[in-house]
């Protein structure tokens, strides 16, 4: 599942250690999500887009649906 | 949770874990030796000791179940996948290990120590490739 975490991490001046900070996770997991390796549950997602004031759809994109 | 309070709950539970782990130990050592080197095979201390030990690896097993629920998606996952891999190694290599000894293939009786080892060491390796993984 391809994502607009890091872009939306640079606009806010955010590193990956304070995104995970605020989302409670490890560094590691961020920086696996923002790479593609990992796709996060529904709750680390819905807590993403609360953050960034976005939907979901506006920070995951899913591959299978186009 | 309150942010950024994660880390150090993290942290604490595996403080916490390291202590259950290392008081089991402990009593796992207390009554496999203390019967023959310290309380001379006196049966009511040794039952004192077995009981002891089942109650702090039951404590042990409980304070990992604490600290798995406490791990993030990522970590939780690396954790599922190494103790899959671990289960299934010790299952399959159990039961083998048990049929070389039953078949006489191997000339010593087998035993349950290396099986330990053996998951210990598998799930290591599992969780050292996890992380590689999704570093």
């Amino acid at each position: 599942m391809k994502n607009r975490l890091k872009v939306l991490r640079a606009e806010r001046d955010l590193t990956q250690a304070d995104l995970a900070n605020k989302l409670n996770v490890s560094r590691q997991t961020i920086n696996a999500i923002e790479k593609g390796k990992f796709d996060p549950s529904l709750p680390l997602a819905f807590k993403m887009s609360k953050l960034f004031e976005l939907p979901i759809e506006a920070i995951f994109e899913n591959d299978e649906m186009k | 949770m309150k942010e950024g309070t994660w880390n150090t709950q993290i942290k604490k539970n595996t403080k916490k874990l390291a202590i259950w782990t290392m008081l089991w130990t402990g009593s796992m050592a207390l009554a496999t030796f203390g019967p023959k080197f310290i309380w001379d095979e006196n049966v009511a201390l040794t039952y004192l000791a077995v009981i002891i030990n089942v109650l702090l690896g039951i404590g042990m097993i409980l304070m990992n179940i604490k600290y798995i629920n406490c791990l993030d998606d990522l970590q939780k996952k690396i954790q599922l996948d190494a103790m899959g891999i671990a289960l299934g190694a010790g299952i399959v290599g159990g039961l083998s290990y048990t049929l070389l000894d039953t078949t006489n293939l191997i000339t010593h009786d087998a035993e349950i120590s290396f099986l330990v080892i053996f998951i210990g060491v598998t799930y290591m390796i599992a969780i050292l490739i996890g992380q590689k993984r999704y570093k």
